[in-house]
């Protein structure tokens, strides 16, 4: 079958890194690691271990990162080569309890998939995007489906997936919405970890998928005072006013906008440009995730403020002075588990798909590639904001078998001709 | 030759391009067949001797008040205030007309045994002015034996400590002003007129007022009942600013107001061509102009603006007169008047105008998208004695690059402003209600107003009622050559030639319009019957 792989290649590896970084992001997957193969099924590790045929694979900020050779060196004990990418999915699933039930995957291989008991203190308690046991048992390393070489990914014809991973997915919920599941979940986690009590002044960073999907949470699970967005594109501030940004600023207007709305004095240049803020908002969440970003963040925070890290960082060269001198709590919001709601324990993705539905997150997947039409899929995905875009997904189906979502593009392949509004 | 007074040209085929204002560069543009052009009169011839005419004033006061050498005694305390670096437009050569006032009063001051005077310059709610600035305005000498010793203060209206609450009118409003000009045993205002919107009650009660006593005739509803505000008479703003007025005499405020006019010599020989009706331009003034032009286009725009901006004005005075606050603003509406004032018989459909580099609110600095609305629909539009140039439901075409541009220095709540207020409405009312309070009372606004160099953080709102009038008379805006986002941001229409507004224009008021271009410089008011 086929799939799109991930080799161990340094030579392609440093080729990616300086094309992305001559040419800008998406354009090193031509020189890069990343093949269109043909791959056998993969053996069952254990028991609970099915078989997923994919519908719609999304294409997400950290794929991105990796096909540019960008990501943090971190991760190289976390994944195993060759692997296949994709972590955001949902597809049917062939054999077990869920034989013939369409499902999302929760990508995240903990204790449980890897057949570690007891589990790791992480994982008991709920929280399994926190595994201490990430890298061992009976899967080689991987801390998704998507970076495990024993699991596959979704941009592939067939993975396979252990039945904790797996969500059923309602007959009412299109394929579109469906993938929207797994990046909702980390904004929904995300939401979760801010942990404010109502009425703070909050800004959002970077309003692709994540940041989107953040505005979403924080405005359905939150009760900010104010919810601030920063988004570069105009899709993008149409939609972050749309998912309940009480106001949407370009980048260069973020100080002042964070200035007006904390009523803060500021520090200035010579010039009277604003450097930083004496005050400032009470929580700003990074979807971004470069250093230029975090010092926003630390700009604009207030003293004891907090900064939610859910773009994924690699080496950053950042000031943290303002973050010692004012005492400003710095965390990560990765993947998802069991949040702590006021109604009790619930599942990141149970939440997550009920803030699909109402925030119709669907609207959010802009275009649909084949598999072989994937140097386009990327390149699309790495210029989504720029285009009007957002979430770039590739389509696995066969010809007539998925639901088009609201305003998706197909792109070439064998659904090439067919419309989103004929698809409906 | 006495000079010529204004009139009405209608457009021929013989009729030369027209000049117009760009920002900081001219337009010549060929105006359709039966177009009428407004030119204002030429620059009226100043007085001989001025500071024998300003001597005179001071010695003759109009209305009930005594000659300012007999209200001079030792012991008292005597503050002078002055007009602000908004006026004169351009800043004129030195010796400025405040100098020469000032001079001839500290000259009394002294003769009369005065120890104890202070100035201070009447900012209302505008930037404090430079070092070199007051230095300019006022001249060295005065400088000099004034700022060293912390008696050459600038009007803070965010200093409770030094401000006096007077009292409410019978409107309502309340009076809050200096309290150093306020408690003084006299105050002689000093005051330069170069539109008929100056002066007056306006002096004191706006110049050396704080925001609570200003934002009760710096509002919507009152830009809106002021048709127009060049109109004394017919101006809501005066009509606050006169009961404002009369409320400080009667809380026992002594004013002694000087008020002077100018003629509109406002350009220097090099500039000389703007002075002139096209079809009078001298080889030498079509020289001028296309090197001028050429220079211009080729430079950068941060050096043209300094070279706009050095411009020194070679105004010349025109009348002086001093006394009762009412009295001696007759006698300057009249002079503002004989200078500006030009018969124009009937409205027109659309009409056009091209706009300078510079307004009130940026001398020395960057013509923002805000103030270039001012400057058209508050200023220009406002130019008219009787009715607007334009009819009801008309069209104002506007030429101006208005790039997004801001000074952050001297206008850092503009910015905020146009990014996040206009951003969400340009409806006045809705700006008013919701985002005023907070701008004018924002700390950080306020410290920069008072340490910096910053206008007031309710400025650009000010600015944007400034506009109200002419917003609720006209069907559509259209700006040539303007920065598309800039345009749209304000609700106006962008267009890239001056063919193309007129085009725009017809969507709104139909085919084959009735076109005015309203021709500056030289400054004009029209008087529309």
């Amino acid at each position: 079958m086929k799939a799109l792989q991930f080799e161990r290649n340094l030579p392609r590896f440093a080729a990616a890194r300086v094309a992305s970084a001559v040419a800008g992001s998406g354009k090193g997957v031509r020189v890069g690691p990343l093949e269109l193969v043909e791959v056998d099924a993969l053996p069952m590790p254990g028991p609970d271990w099915v078989r997923i045929r994919p519908r719609l694979a999304g294409i997400c900020g950290s794929d991105l990162a990796t096909l540019d050779g960008r990501s943090s060196r971190y991760f190289e004990q976390l994944v195993s080569f060759p692997f296949v990418p994709g972590h955001e999915i949902v597809g049917d699933v062939e054999g077990g309890r869920l034989d013939g039930r369409r499902v999302v995957i929760e990508p995240v291989l903990g204790c449980e998939a890897r057949g570690i008991n007891p589990p790791c203190a992480s994982c008991a308690a709920g929280h399994k995007g926190s595994c201490e046991r990430i890298a061992f048992g009976h899967l080689r390393p991987g801390l998704q489906t998507g970076y495990c070489r024993d699991t596959g990914g979704g941009w592939s014809a067939g993975l396979i997936a252990h039945e904790s991973q797996l969500h059923e997915v309602p007959e009412d919920v299109s394929d579109e919405a469906a993938v929207m599941i797994e990046p909702a979940a980390c904004a929904v986690h995300a939401a979760c970890a801010a942990d404010i009590a109502g009425g703070e002044r909050v800004m959002v960073l970077g309003a692709g998928t994540l940041g989107l999907c953040v505005i979403a949470a924080l405005r359905s699970l939150c009760l900010p005072g104010a919810l601030v967005a920063v988004a570069k594109h105009p899709e993008q501030r149409r939609l972050a006013r749309d998912l309940g940004a009480d106001q949407v600023v370009a980048p260069e207007e973020q100080r002042r906008a964070a200035r007006r709305l904390s009523g803060s004095l500021a520090l200035e240049s010579d010039n009277g440009e604003i450097e930083r803020l004496t005050g400032g908002v009470d929580l700003v969440v990074d979807c971004v995730g470069s250093a230029d970003s975090l010092q926003q963040c630390l700009a604009v925070v207030r003293p004891r403020g907090k900064i939610v890290l859910v773009g994924m960082p690699g080496v950053l060269k950042v000031d943290l002075a303002p973050l010692w001198q004012r005492e400003i709590e710095l965390r990560g919001a990765y993947a998802y588990g069991i949040e702590d709601r006021p109604e009790g324990p619930r599942v990141t993705f149970d939440l997550a798909l009920e803030l699909v539905r109402d925030a119709r997150l669907e609207r959010l997947v802009s275009a649909r590639y084949p598999l072989e039409r994937y140097e386009d899929a990327v390149a699309h995905a790495a210029s989504a904001g720029r285009r009007g875009a957002v979430k770039i997904v590739f389509d696995l189906r066969k010809a007539g078998a998925g639901s088009g979502g609201p305003g998706t593009e197909q792109v070439g392949g064998p659904q090439a001709a067919r419309t989103t509004k004929e698809a409906k | 030759m006495s000079p010529r007074p204004g009139f009405v040209l209608e457009v021929d085929r013989s009729t030369p391009p027209t000049l117009m204002w760009h920002g900081e560069g001219f337009r010549l543009e060929r105006l359709p067949v039966g177009t009428r052009i407004v030119y204002g009169p030429e620059p009226i011839a100043p007085l001989a001797d001025p500071d024998a005419a300003i001597r005179h004033a001071l010695d003759h006061p109009l209305g009930d008040s005594a000659p300012l050498s007999t209200l001079l005694r030792p012991g008292m305390q005597l503050t002078i205030a002055f007009d602000d670096i908004s006026l004169p437009l351009p800043p004129m050569r030195a010796p400025d007309v405040r100098q020469r006032v000032i001079e001839a009063v500290l000259d009394l001051a002294a003769a009369g045994g005065v120890d104890d005077v202070v100035l201070i310059a009447a900012l209302a709610l505008h930037r404090r002015m430079t070092d070199p600035e007051l230095r300019h305005a006022l001249g060295d000498r005065i400088f000099e034996a004034f700022a060293p010793h912390g008696l050459l203060l600038q009007h803070d209206a965010e200093d409770p400590s030094n401000l006096v609450h007077l009292g409410l009118t019978d409107h309502g409003e309340d009076v809050e002003i200096n309290r150093r000009a306020a408690e003084s045993d006299l105050l002689v205002y000093v005051n330069i007129n170069i539109v008929a919107m100056d002066g007056g009650h306006k002096s004191v009660a706006t110049g050396l007022a704080s925001y609570r006593s200003i934002k009760h005739h710096h509002n919507v509803r009152t830009m809106q009942h002021s048709r127009s505000f060049m109109d004394v008479r017919n101006s809501e703003l005066h009509t606050s600013n006169w009961r404002m007025g009369r409320l400080i005499a009667e809380a026992g405020v002594k004013l002694f107001q000087i008020e002077t006019t100018l003629n509109t010599d406002q350009f220097p020989e090099q500039l000389g061509f703007l002075q002139k009706r096209e079809w009078e331009w001298t080889i030498r003034d079509r020289a001028s102009f296309l090197v001028s032009s050429t220079a211009l286009d080729r430079s950068p725009g941060e050096l043209t603006r300094k070279v706009f901006h050095a411009v020194r004005a070679p105004h010349n005075l025109t009348s002086v007169q001093a006394g009762a606050v009412e009295a001696v603003h007759e006698s300057t509406l009249a002079n503002v008047h004989r200078q500006q004032l030009v018969e124009v018989s009937g409205q027109t459909d659309v009409l056009t105008m091209g706009l300078p580099y510079i307004c009130p609110y940026n001398v020395n600095s960057t013509m923002n998208p805000i103030l270039v609305a001012c400057l058209g629909l508050g200023y220009f539009f406002n130019l008219y004695r009787g009715k607007p140039l334009v009819r009801e439901g008309g069209v104002v075409i506007m030429s101006h690059p208005t790039p997004w541009e801001f000074n952050p220095v001297h206008h850092p709540s503009y910015i905020d402003f146009f990014e996040q207020v206009l951003a969400e409405t340009t409806d006045q009312f809705e700006i008013e209600s919701k985002y005023e309070e907070s701008f004018a009372t924002d700390p950080w606004y306020v410290h920069l107003y008072r340490t910096s160099y910053a206008y007031h953080g309710v400025h650009p709102f000010y600015m944007w009622y400034w506009c109200a009038h002419a917003l609720q008379h006209l069907g559509r805006v259209i700006v040539v050559g303007g920065d598309r986002a800039a345009v749209r941001r304000m609700g106006f229409s962008p267009a890239s030639t001056l063919a193309d507004a007129l085009e725009i224009a017809e969507d709104v008021v139909g085919r084959d319009p009735s076109i005015t271009h309203f021709h500056a410089p030289p400054v004009l008011l029209a008087d529309v019957t």
